[in-house]
């Protein structure tokens, strides 16, 4: 039974990825995201990491930390504050390299890499510069047709992050919210999965049975689990919690002022994940955050 | 009550979103999503709606606060499903409002100047645009008309194609680039013209054929049928009840009446 007992502390985590390592980030820019384990990261010294993420801050935090050779990306945002502010000075700054996709691309190079092919064919990108910028091939059908399209490359993942609401020892998780985004597709496209949540229980069975509809991927693709309660603070995580504006705005204004994060890493990153809850108000100050308005 | 150019600018939506087809009608923006709201309310009953996050409703959310489950849905469809449902079915129209967009309907949201590795502005990225662009229907709305929006040659990246002979691969499918309406604060403008040029088909009270022209990067070709309508009461009354803070009111520069005081 141990081999099935897939709990680690997110430091157990962050310890089996490496330097130049391909990570996949879940969630959809400032919503689900696996902040706790992104800030795990922030406090290790992994460096030159390619980062495949429908971005948030995620990505901002990542960059801004000199984290990142490499981002694939169809957006990066904030939501009500569209422009996410650290990723635009890395990128203005030169310090990345990119691929930037459309966000239907995004998902089918996931599900190429998921299906274990290396490519899916797709019009999108016809037409545009993502194609010739971002050094992607065409192929032609072999059918009577003869159409020309876009051969997105597979996605492959070393390591996938993800945040849910509920996960059990063995894997099997549960995640709540009117929407999931992709996170299926980064746990099926990824070596390893790695999988927080805001509570742990021994066996799903036992704890919500009622809710197993809510196991959008299955634990055969989840090699790690860990609880992190507001894992996803600041970002969404409905119906838990919302994302924390306030918070934006601050990290928003620091990278005007002082506008380098060194100086500010110890406060948007915090010593330790205790550290850091205790300074936005706690864990009740994150289950009382207003869910967003759309 | 003065009627504002940001309610004409809504009806001019609600206009140019006019189906008898039944289709997911996506609005980004205030002004582009009370148009979508209005036109399913009155003649486009067909038009389907999201609650801003997951849900399909029947009953356009109205803008700005309101209670978290202060929608009915009558239906999903989540960003998780989205290219399956309605993207990349055809079953869509929407209307952006790009950074740039220039004389072959090509949009740019992606960054300005500079180069790939290093731009000069970074804006949001390529989103959803180019996949909306090559599979189903697309509007535009322009709150600044201006020639740093409609740009003269091309715009500095290209998010979403256009019909731009220069930028066609032999054996390629660009059937389903399908470019509709252009609203902006001056005028109504489609892609009736010869190999799909952009005409101005109606321009807002007050405002010339040359005003637009100045403000235009590209020779616009004059298709002036009269002056977009003003919204009628029936109109107004709904656009009030979707917008009930008046969001409207702070899109445009300076809150305009549709009809310039003399």
């Amino acid at each position: 039974m141990s081999g099935l007992d897939k709990r680690m502390s997110a430091a157990e985590i962050v310890g089996q990825l490496e330097s130049g390592m391909t990570l996949g980030i879940g969630g959809w820019g400032p919503r689900r995201k696996p902040m706790a384990l992104v800030r795990e990261i922030l406090r290790s010294d992994l460096t030159d990491l390619t980062i495949i993420s429908y971005g948030g801050p995620d990505v901002g935090m990542l960059c801004a930390a000199g984290k990142v050779k490499k981002l694939v990306f169809a957006f990066v945002s904030l939501d009500a504050i569209p422009l996410e502010p650290w990723f635009r000075k890395a990128r203005e700054a030169g310090q990345i390299k990119i691929l930037e996709l459309d966000e239907g691309m995004f998902q089918w190079g996931l599900k190429a890499a998921a299906f274990q092919l290396p490519f899916l064919p797709t019009r999108v990108g016809l037409g545009t510069d993502l194609v010739e910028l971002g050094g992607l091939k065409t192929v032609q059908s072999p059918y009577e047709d003869g159409e020309v399209m876009v051969a997105m490359p597979a996605l492959k993942l070393d390591a996938a992050l993800i945040h849910v609401h509920r996960c059990d020892h063995r894997g099997n998780v549960q995640a709540l919210g009117p929407d999931t985004y992709y996170d299926e597709w980064f746990a099926k496209a990824a070596d390893k999965a790695f999988v927080s949540c805001e509570e742990l229980v021994p066996a799903m069975e036992d704890a919500y049975p009622e809710d197993a509809q809510a196991n959008i991927f299955e634990r055969c693709f989840v090699t790690g689990v860990t609880e992190a309660k507001g894992g996803a603070h600041p970002t969404s995580m409905p119906p838990a919690y919302g994302w924390d504006m306030g918070w934006f705005k601050s990290y928003t204004g620091a990278a005007k002022d002082p506008g380098d994060w060194a100086s500010v890493q110890a406060q948007m990153v915090g010593a330790s994940e205790e550290d850091y809850l205790a300074s936005v108000g706690g864990i009740d100050a994150v289950g009382a955050l207003p869910l967003p308005i759309f | 009550m003065t009627v504002t150019l940001a309610e004409l600018c809504i009806a001019a939506v609600a206009e140019a979103f006019r189906t008898d087809r039944e289709l997911v009608g996506t609005g980004i923006g205030p002004i582009p999503r009370l148009g979508v709201g209005l036109a399913k309310l009155t003649h486009s009953p067909g038009l389907m709606m999201t609650d801003g996050e997951a849900y399909l409703v029947e009953q356009p959310v109205p803008i700005g606060p309101r209670d978290y489950d202060a929608r009915k849905p009558a239906g999903y469809l989540p960003f998780s499903r989205f290219f399956d449902s309605a993207v990349w079915t055809g079953r869509r129209h929407a209307m952006v409002t790009p950074t740039q967009v220039d004389q072959f309907g090509q949009t740019n949201l992606s960054a300005l100047g500079g180069t790939y590795e290093q731009p000069k502005v970074q804006m949001l990225g390529a989103r959803g645009f180019p996949g909306n662009g090559i599979y189903h229907a697309n509007s535009m709305f322009i709150p600044m008309h201006s020639t740093r929006v409609f740009v003269e040659g091309e715009v500095d990246r290209i998010s979403s194609p256009g019909h731009n002979p220069a930028r066609r691969i032999a054996g390629g499918n660009y059937s389903g680039i399908d470019l509709r309406k252009i609203v902006t604060n001056l005028c109504v403008m489609d892609f009736g013209g010869p190999d799909n040029a952009i005409r101005v088909v109606s321009l807002h009270p007050g405002v010339t054929f040359d005003d637009v022209q100045a403000a235009t990067g590209f020779t616009l070709i004059d298709a002036v049928a009269g002056e977009t309508p003003l919204p009628t009461s029936e109109q107004l009354d709904n656009i009030a009840a979707l917008d009930p803070h008046g969001v409207r009111h702070k899109v445009l520069k300076d809150n305009p009446p549709a009809t310039p005081a003399n």
